[in-house]
């Protein structure tokens, strides 16, 4: 209608007309250009890196391809990737969030199978296992990145008070102990008012340990494991142990302020995901380094979170499937691991290649893979389908034993009554 | 008048009348009516798999009585209360207080005080939120430093993260931007009363609070309950603070979940939460419930009683 209307109007007009057509169109993400591929995303950080160094070294050895990458802000990327998939506006390569709403598209017909894709070869089954179907049969997204949970501290704090690393969990509050009281310094930077890192930086971080990763996350899916059970209801009360170590008014400490103490000096040891490490590159002006969580002895098995995060798919109506394809293939090669893990430190290339990370952080973080076992969030994978939903309640719970208003068994209690009215496993 | 009209029995046909209210009738039916009532029929329908059919008011019967939807609409409806309680006990007294002392002829720089009150009304609501929660920081705020020095400092606390005094803050900190509102409404009305009637008042022995309590109250009271009736759809429709505080989880525990973040997570869902374009048309039904049925009440209970005066 928009296209007969302008024509009979002034040629004036009619350019006006195309200028904001070209601008909306431009706003969505154009580049539908003849044999280019054009890369949805919610890294609107990464932005810089793709065009200058990430693409440029794929046309290095396909000169051919022109390869754009238009990334959404990470708020709105689910909305606005599901209304252009519908209007048959989204790129040809589609970034997937891990299970649930990837595998909505796929259900959907979104996003096209990838099974016979060569490049899959470089991933384990883990890696994959956050974009399968729930019988494991087909894969729609090829892993691309994970982010790993332990503790950053401040080294020079750390000097100052002659402290070395912990590694038991014992050591862990004596050196908590030894920071708050031989120092001003805050001895653990977090704060409980976005909730998320309650549960994030905090349950899911020193949790598997407890639950022996894999073992007890899988438990939970088949239901011979409970909230309830002694790992579940140990972790919490190992949280309720934070609150005397955080800073004062930690209630209403958000996760930007969190961020802030830790890099202007002020806090000791910070509770961290990988991808902080940006942030703290940029700004903080001393040395600090990163442990894993502590284990209850030394020399137990530790288990860490290494959280499958970031896939990539090819749109099902993409009319260049076969160029994507050759995009994927190139994607889990070595040469895109190592450009994409030193160009984005602190997230972790998912597929088997050895690679070097110049980020002495990063590279800390990625050495637990060898030393530790790997898993990934346990409220992720199909156990948040349902009302109430479990990561939402993990938040909640979490959050508030750390503040001290519930007590570790309520907490498990709360989140097994909720896993149990919809999961058939857990009733 | 043309005599000839009167034989005329063809009425030209008032083309002018569609002519004006056309264009504002069409803007209001596609943009307002018609999404309102389609809002009401996606309620009763059920999503699942991209099929939708047809539920009657089965979301409804969820809503309100399932466990898993139950506690978390009645907490956000009685949150929702408070907030509205708390605006018309503080929001309201103080908009008519302001008013009062704005209108008072010994006053100066009464414009100063005037735009300086009603500012804050203008400010993004995100720009609100990002300055109290600084001010109210326990880490870098000024707030604690500020009671201190006025001898109050052990009564600090990080309000907007204890779960007893989260909504009460944020109750506060809306108050705090929007009480321009009913003070410019009160103010407006109180500048119309005549001043001969306030003349005879004291010419007649009152002293400035009979001239108050008698002579003007009963002349802004319309005024009044409209500033009620547009302070209960405000509350009700209330998320924006909300959101840009606590984000749409309304921590800690739900304490400062209100309609609105209730209707958001329903809808568009939350981190691991698939939304539910039908729930949360259901949410939305009630929220319009809610509204309708209050401002029913006033229109019959309030309304028809207050007089109004003409001068």
């Amino acid at each position: 209608m928009f296209n007969v209307r302008s024509a009979s109007l002034e040629t004036k007009t009619v350019t006006k007309l195309t200028c904001i057509a070209a601008i909306m169109l431009g706003s969505t993400g154009i580049a539908q250009a003849a044999n280019g591929l054009s890369i949805e995303s919610w890294r609107s950080d990464d932005a810089n890196i793709w065009s200058d160094v990430i693409i440029p070294a794929f046309n290095k050895s396909h000169p051919d391809a022109t390869v754009h990458f238009a990334p959404t802000p990470p708020t709105e990327y689910n909305s606005a990737l599901q209304a252009k998939l519908k209007a048959g506006s989204a790129g040809d390569l589609i970034t997937c969030r891990p299970f649930d709403t990837a595998l909505d598209l796929y259900k959907d017909g979104h996003l096209a199978n990838l099974n016979d894709l060569e490049g899959l070869k470089q991933f384990s089954d883990v890696a994959k296992s956050a974009w399968v179907t729930d019988d494991g049969k087909d894969q729609f997204c090829m892993p691309v990145a994970s982010v790993i949970h332990g503790f950053v501290y401040n080294k020079e704090i750390f000097k100052e008070l002659n402290l070395s690393v912990p590694k038991t969990r014992d050591e862990f509050y004596k050196t908590l102990d030894t920071i708050k009281s031989e120092s001003r310094y805050i001895p653990l930077a977090m704060g409980t008012a976005d909730q998320w890192e309650a549960a994030t930086m905090g349950f899911q971080n020193i949790g598997p340990n407890y639950w022996e990763g894999e073992k007890g996350r899988k438990a939970l899916l088949t239901g011979e494991g409970k909230l309830t059970d002694k790992a579940y209801v140990d972790t919490w009360q190992e949280l309720a142990k934070w609150k005397p170590y955080l800073g004062r008014g930690f209630e209403a400490q958000k996760y930007s302020d969190s961020q802030n103490l830790f890099t202007l000096g002020r806090a000791a040891i910070y509770p961290a995901g990988s991808w902080d490490i940006q942030t703290f590159n940029n700004q903080a002006d001393f040395e600090f380094g990163a442990f894993p969580p502590p284990v209850a002895k030394a020399g137990d098995t530790c288990y860490i979170s290494d959280h499958t995060d970031m896939g990539i798919g090819i749109n099902a109506s993409s009319t260049n499937k076969e160029a994507a394809k050759i995009f994927l293939n190139w994607m889990a090669s070595k040469e895109f691991a190592t450009l994409y893990a030193n160009e984005v430190p602190g997230f972790f290339p998912l597929s088997n290649h050895q690679i070097d990370i110049k980020d002495p952080v990063a590279q800390e973080f990625m050495s637990w893979r060898q030393q530790c076992e790997s898993t990934i969030r346990n409220s992720y994978q199909i156990l948040s389908r349902g009302t109430p939903n479990l990561e939402n309640q993990l938040w909640n719970v979490s959050a508030q034993v750390i503040n001290g208003t519930m007590t570790p068994e309520a907490a498990a209690k709360e989140a097994q009554d909720g896993l149990a009215q919809w999961y058939k496993p857990q009733q | 008048m043309n005599p000839s009209n009167q034989h005329d029995e063809k009425k030209p046909f008032p083309w002018h009348l569609v002519f004006f209210l056309g264009p504002g009738l069409l803007i209001y039916v596609i943009f307002s009516v018609y999404p309102l009532l389609d809002t009401l029929v996606l309620s009763l329908y059920n999503e699942q798999q991209g099929q939708s059919h047809f539920v009657g008011l089965q979301n409804f019967i969820t809503l309100i009585t399932d466990d898993a939807w139950s506690h978390a609409f009645w907490n956000a409806l009685s949150n929702n209360f408070t907030f509205f309680a708390i605006h018309m006990l503080v929001q309201n007294p103080i908009g008519l207080i302001l008013a009062v002392l704005l209108s008072s002829p010994k006053l100066r720089l009464s414009g100063t005080y005037r735009t300086l009150i009603f500012m804050p009304t203008m400010l993004s609501v995100v720009i609100i939120g990002f300055v109290w929660q600084l001010l109210l920081s326990p880490i870098w705020g000024i707030s604690e430093n500020f009671l201190y020095s006025i001898g109050l400092g052990e009564y600090f606390d990080a309000w907007l993260g204890k779960e007893s005094s989260a909504l009460i803050t944020l109750a506060f900190i809306s108050v705090w931007q929007f009480v321009g509102i009913p003070m410019m409404l009160i103010y407006a009305t109180l500048l119309n009363i005549p001043d001969d009637i306030v003349d005879a008042s004291v010419v007649d022995g009152a002293n400035s609070f009979q001239t108050f309590w008698h002579i003007k109250l009963p002349l802004i009271l319309p005024t009044i309950a409209m500033v009620s009736i547009l302070t209960f759809v405000a509350n009700f429709n209330a998320f924006e603070l909300i959101y840009a505080v606590k984000g749409a989880l309304a921590g800690p525990n739900f304490s400062t979940d209100l309609m609105g973040t209730f209707f958001y997570r329903t809808f568009f869902g939350f981190q691991l939460q698939q939304g539910s374009a039908s729930m949360g048309a259901a949410v939305a039904t009630l929220m319009f419930l809610i509204i309708l049925v209050g401002v029913m009440l006033f229109l019959f209970f309030i309304q028809r009683r207050i007089q109004r005066f003409q001068f």
